[in-house]
């Protein structure tokens, strides 16, 4: 029983992170209907980043809080990752806007490739691992084995849970969400009704990518480690998140991630860990053949 | 668009400014990941070392270019737009071409020992058997993707099969690589149904993405499933082709020796190439025989429009699972050759970005030409091997600079510029299968695809 409440809390902490991802790969899929397949290798160079900029702020500046640290390196990580991702658009896929629609899809696995490598010439091949912080935790369950959450855990959740309420208020309140979800409906139409779709587009790329990095930094500063080639498995499967909770829907990202990372958190505890991207993979396929829809997506209406 | 409109007349105090932007811009975009390296230091903790000099020169490259591209490029463009019509009615190969070539692939590895004497052999195997092998994968894969329009990104499943049927039977019960070759695309085309059944509704990135999930999970399942595929480690030793039953090998009873020749190791990579030329040269005719088949002009209906189709009474699910199936079978044969080449296979030789580069070759060559994919096959497999041999830029950046190193980092690159350049890859030609008096290709540009 213990073990299982510790999996479950372990499951929803990397939840969190599949559904930050996720909400990007939903937000991107719903303005231009592509996968967005660099999105995972975005999240890894925002690790990246939060990584020099750590070190940046630890041993060359030497401040003393590190939780000052982290929020100066999480702020650093957003912009700089939106800087990235804002150009990946630009180079990538604006210019194939009109073209035929597997276009974009073979940009952006090009752009994956070329992302992971990047770093992995710039950075090496190495895992680059941090000193482990916030080692702190909380015994919520005392036992034969001793239920804990750490400090990081829980602020991973409050952060999950605010940007998730204040980016839902976004897309739903304002009039930059108004515009977002004329475009998806309708990119000429809105385009003739003065919304600026490139703008439009530019600045659900720079979201998505603020968010990726806030994912990357926690992921960071939880496994404490990072290496080149993390984006592909993570971007898999906070896609998956993003279908199984409905695409396009941004609550939805964030149930689809938690579940994501519960079953596997638990798959790896009770059935076997060398498997547990296999169990990943399955959902992947199992929900994209028998429910596209997706748990709170709308159904696709086929138009001829 | 007032940007190009400004973009026309070469405004210099413009361009500079907009320069400058990008410059600024590039400078954001590398200073993390190319200003700092983190390295580790003698107490295995990591430490940042700075690059400035790299990070100036990337920053002035990518300015030097901007302002180049504003100054002279755009201008340029920009009056050719004025001036250019439709797109022409496509360039034709001349009729000579296609044999030209089958000839010269024909003698290449005869020309390859005349020139490079004994050394011939890398250049038999790595350029004439690799690329004739992803020649044979890309127009597996153009079947399902090119003809039928079914975007499959798992497809090195089919070739890890093949490899892997050969690995299994080969290892457990001593069948000859002549019996394991059919069997290899047999049961790949038999997976390729059971993969295929499922995603039969799918399409579009939904369809890729499920693919995606399957080759990655057979990937997983030969990691991890040790007591029969050994795991990452591999299965080594595998049968080779044989000649009528005789090895290639410096024995009494190898090929030489039985033949009166005298032993040369170029023996093997040379019948090897020719097994593989055949293997081609068959694809090639099987893949031209079904385009004009019901069944190859249903998936070319198919890719057009999936709606269409269904209304004018073709089976869909019979047209997608033969695609799957055929485009299976011949990539299980290229895994079957791949283990002849190397004699080895491991789950590293069958991971997504395989997958990216054969999907990659159809491609860029232009999705449902054959001619087109083999063009590409060459130029990328080519390219990628032929950094490999870029031993001399070692002396100008110094001994640890590997240049292939960067050949996926170059490839990734390449993809995104090539597809932005021209979308339909280098022969984005259409041409009818079945035609009434007189032979028209189209431009693949004028061809609208409707989506589903």
């Amino acid at each position: 029983m213990e073990i299982f409440v510790q999996q479950l809390i372990n499951g929803i902490t990397l939840g969190s992170i599949y559904g930050l991802i996720a909400i990007g790969y939903t937000m991107v899929f719903g303005i231009i209907g592509m996968v967005n397949f660099a999105h995972g290798d975005v999240f890894m160079v925002s690790s990246f980043i939060a990584l020099v900029a750590l070190l940046l702020l630890t041993t060359w500046i030497g401040i003393g809080s590190i939780a000052l640290a982290l929020v100066i390196v999480l702020v650093v990580s957003m912009i700089l990752t939106s800087l990235v991702n804002w150009a990946i658009e630009r180079v990538a896929y604006r210019p194939l806007r009109g073209s035929f629609r597997l276009a974009p899809l073979i940009s952006a696995i090009g752009m994956s490739i070329f992302l992971s490598n990047f770093v992995q010439v710039a950075q090496g091949p190495r895992n680059k691992s941090i000193p482990p912080m916030f080692t702190d935790v909380i015994v919520v369950m005392k036992g034969s084995y001793d239920v804990t959450v750490s400090y990081k855990q829980i602020a991973i959740w409050l952060v999950t849970a605010v940007l998730l309420i204040a980016f839902w208020l976004l897309v739903t309140r304002t009039s930059l969400g108004r515009a977002q979800r004329a475009c998806e409906q309708d990119q000429k139409m809105a385009a003739l009704l003065g919304v600026d779709v490139n703008r439009t587009i530019s600045i659900t790329f720079v979201i998505a990518a603020a968010l990726a990095a806030v994912a990357g930094t926690l992921y960071l500063t939880i496994y404490g480690v990072v290496r080149f080639d993390d984006g592909f498995v993570p971007g898999v499967k906070a896609f998956t998140a993003a279908v199984l909770g409905g695409i396009g829907s941004l609550p939805g990202a964030v149930l689809g991630g938690l579940l994501i990372g519960v079953i596997e958190t638990l798959w790896a505890e009770y059935v076997s860990s060398a498997y547990k991207d296999v169990a990943a993979f399955s959902i992947l396929a199992i929900v994209m053949i028998f429910l596209p829809q997706g748990i709170l997506g709308r159904p696709d209406v086929e138009k001829v | 668009m007032p940007d190009e409109a400004a973009a026309a007349r070469p405004n210099l105090l413009r361009a500079l400014r907009e320069t400058a932007v990008t410059a600024l811009l590039a400078f954001g975009l590398f200073l993390p990941l190319i200003g700092f390296n983190t390295v580790q230091n003698i107490r295995n903790e990591l430490v940042l070392e700075t690059r400035w000099p790299l990070l100036f020169t990337f920053v002035a490259i990518l300015a030097g270019l901007r302002f180049l591209y504003l100054v002279v490029a755009a201008p340029m463009l920009a009056e050719r737009a004025r001036t250019a019509s439709r797109p022409a009615s496509p360039a034709t190969l001349p009729s000579w071409a296609i044999p030209a070539v089958i000839g010269f692939v024909l003698v290449y590895p005869l020309l390859a020992m005349l020139i490079a004497g004994p050394g011939a052999a890398k250049w038999i195997d790595n350029f004439g058997i690799q690329i004739l092998i992803y020649v044979l994968l890309g127009w597996g894969l153009n079947i399902v993707v090119g003809l039928a329009g079914l975007l499959d990104l798992g497809y090195v499943a089919f070739y890890a099969i093949g490899a892997y049927t050969c690995a299994l039977l080969g290892k457990n019960f001593d069948l000859s690589f002549w019996m394991l070759l059919p069997l290899a695309g047999v049961l790949a085309a038999l997976w390729g149904v059971l993969l295929g059944f499922p995603v039969l509704r799918l399409r579009g990135d939904y369809l890729a993405v499920v693919t995606l999930a399957f080759g990655e999970i057979i990937r997983l399942v030969l990691i991890n499933w040790k007591d029969v595929t050994q795991g990452s480690a591999g299965i080594g030793g595998l049968p080779r082709p044989t000649f009528f039953g005789l090895p290639f090998n410096a024995s009494p009873d190898g090929f030489a020796a039985r033949l009166g020749l005298e032993f040369s190791p170029l023996h093997r990579p040379l019948f090897l190439y020719y097994i593989v030329f055949a293997a081609v040269v068959l694809t090639a005719i099987v893949i031209g025989r079904l385009r004009r088949l019901p069944v190859g002009r249903a998936w070319e209906a198919l890719r057009e429009d999936e709606i269409a189709c269904r209304s004018l009474g073709i089976n869909t699910t019979n047209a997608k699972l033969a695609a799957f199936a055929s485009g299976a079978f011949f990539g299980g044969i290229a895994g079957a050759l791949f283990t002849a080449r190397q004699g080895f296979i491991s789950p590293e030789s069958v991971n997504f970005s395989e997958s990216a580069l054969i999907l990659a070759i159809v491609v860029l060559g232009g999705m449902g030409s054959t001619v087109g994919v083999a063009i590409a096959a060459v130029v990328i497999i080519g390219g990628t091997e032929l950094l490999r041999e870029l031993a001399f830029l070692k002396q100008i950046f110094g001994a640890e600079f590997d240049p292939a190193q960067y050949r996926m980092l170059l490839f990734g690159f390449a993809m995104v510029l090539i597809i932005a350049w021209k979308p339909r890859g280098f022969i984005g030609t259409r041409e009818p299968t079945l035609v009434l008096k007189r032979r028209k290709a189209i431009d693949v540009t004028l061809v609208r695809e409707g989506h589903g």
